[in-house]
């Protein structure tokens, strides 16, 4: 039962990544007991699932997810929301107003108008409905400040690093708040432009440098030498 | 250009001074639009193409949209400087016919199941023309899938063949297209043997069509490699550089 790659090596779609009792993992497929790669990205075994680790894909909803939208359109009782996916969320006005929902009442536009940015959790989504989204939760809910990056869904797990190495490490260097959403949008707000700056710059470095290894020290390398260099200036 | 007199010279070389099985020298990038999801130019002798992927996104109009798959909609379409005479920007019939051919070429590899009231679009543009622009076309438009990150079965690669003062050749240009006896196009998934599209101009025998075939898959397999080199050059090169 052979494979055909090396671990964390570069594939592309159509590569036969292994042969035999093997299953196929995320953006990988099976076939005829040969599994191939759908996705460009690194290969990774773990015992018999072969998976890719996607280095262009685009968001794809689940259940839990924390993301950030864009309020696109205000209905008679929801809004519509851009998550920066196949499908645009769902964000009822029962679930934002605490006690229950009356159109003659509550104008929707007062609480959220179209443009507004929003930090929701996904609820509900199968095939066959758009995903509905919720802000009824601490931590959730509209942003007012900060600056709004997008990256390739994939790498938010690079951004976060092993047990949130990375983004902890990102956080305290560069004294910023960082919202991750899990559908590649990110809101980076700090007391200062010259720090946001800063942390987008490392933020954009990961997204490029993903595939490679040792890129927390590289990171934190990189911050050190740019703070270093302002207090010169 | 007008007629040649002869295709191919005394020593069984052809006009561009290559050889009977030679392809045409190939050029390609992947990711060259900042505004599209996924892109790729393609240069093979003097045809230049590009090709631009938007989506899996909502499909406008709603009605288009199916409950258990993806849509794919693929233009082919010619620039008006992209041939001698300036050709109508307005798509034409062969447009038209090779725009559902090709989606039909690249429809097999993609996932379209696991996207559900989506819709795909490919836009293929040729700059500039000279023989087998829809092979070309095939070739970038699965280059700018991958780079949209749309789980493909494999890359298509599209070569043709055909014959041309009764001998065949492969990766035929402009004038040997217009001017020799015929023309196999041929798109394929070299990676899992598979056939996408196969077409024929011309009239061939039984034996000189399946060596064509033969010749033609050769071909794709070669700018197969391409293919895959070009998809990955972009992450090559941050590695090596790093590595330094």
């Amino acid at each position: 039962m052979p494979t055909f790659f090396e671990p964390k090596e570069l594939v592309t779609p159509g590569d036969l990544l292994a042969e035999g009792n093997y299953m196929a993992g995320e953006n990988a497929y099976c076939e005829n007991k040969k599994v191939f790669a759908a996705r460009i990205g690194l290969v990774e075994y773990d015992n018999r699932k072969v998976r890719v680790v996607a280095l262009r894909a685009f968001y794809i909803p689940r259940i839990g997810d924390i993301v950030i939208g864009i309020v696109t359109e205000v209905g008679f009782n929801g809004w519509e929301v851009d998550i920066n996916a196949p499908y645009t969320a769902v964000l009822r006005a029962s679930d934002v107003l605490e006690r229950g929902f009356r159109p003659q009442k509550n104008d929707l536009l007062s609480i959220l108008d179209i443009g507004d940015l929003i930090v929701a959790k996904v609820a509900a989504y199968d095939r066959g409905s758009n995903p509905i989204i919720k802000i009824s939760e601490p931590g959730l809910g509209k942003i007012s400040r900060g600056q709004l990056i997008k990256v390739t869904p994939t790498k938010i797990p690079r951004i976060i690093g092993r047990k949130g190495s990375m983004i902890t490490m990102i956080k305290r260097e560069t004294n910023c708040r960082i919202t991750l959403g899990q559908n590649g949008l990110i809101i980076v707000s700090g007391k200062n432009h010259e720090d946001e700056r800063l942390a987008i710059m490392a933020l954009r470095k990961i997204e490029e440098e993903s595939h490679t290894s040792g890129l927390t020290d590289r990171i934190a390398e990189m911050i050190r030498k740019q703070k270093e260099g302002r207090k010169n200036v | 250009m007008s007629k040649p007199e002869k295709l191919l010279d005394k020593k069984g070389l052809r006009l561009d001074g290559r050889k009977l099985d030679e392809l045409r020298p190939i050029k390609m990038e992947v990711g060259v639009l900042n505004n599209a999801d996924g892109s790729a130019y393609l240069e093979q002798g003097k045809n230049k193409v590009l090709a631009a992927v938007y989506g899996p996104k909502e499909v406008h109009p709603k009605h288009l949209a199916l409950a258990d798959r993806a849509i794919l909609r693929c233009r082919y379409h010619m620039a008006p400087f992209s041939v001698e005479e300036r050709k109508s920007p307005a798509p034409s019939r062969r447009e038209i016919e090779l725009s559902k051919v090709i989606r039909e070429a690249l429809e097999p590899a993609v996932f379209l199941e696991y996207y559900p009231r989506t819709a795909i679009d490919i836009f293929i543009e040729i700059l500039q023309a000279d023989g087998g622009t829809r092979c070309a076309g095939i070739t970038t438009a699965a280059l700018a899938l991958a780079d949209a990150g749309v789980p493909m079965r494999d890359l298509v690669v599209a070569c043709a063949a055909g014959k041309v003062d009764g001998k065949l050749a492969l990766d035929l240009m402009d004038l040997e297209d217009k001017y020799g006896e015929a023309d196999v196009p041929l798109a394929m998934m070299p990676g899992i043997n598979a056939v996408t599209l196969l077409q024929m101009d011309g009239s061939l025998t039984l034996e000189e069509f399946q060596k064509a075939v033969k010749m033609a898959m050769e071909g794709c397999k070669q700018i197969y490699e391409m293919q895959k080199k070009a998809l990955k050059a972009k992450y090559v090169a941050i590695k090596e550089e790093i590595q330094e």
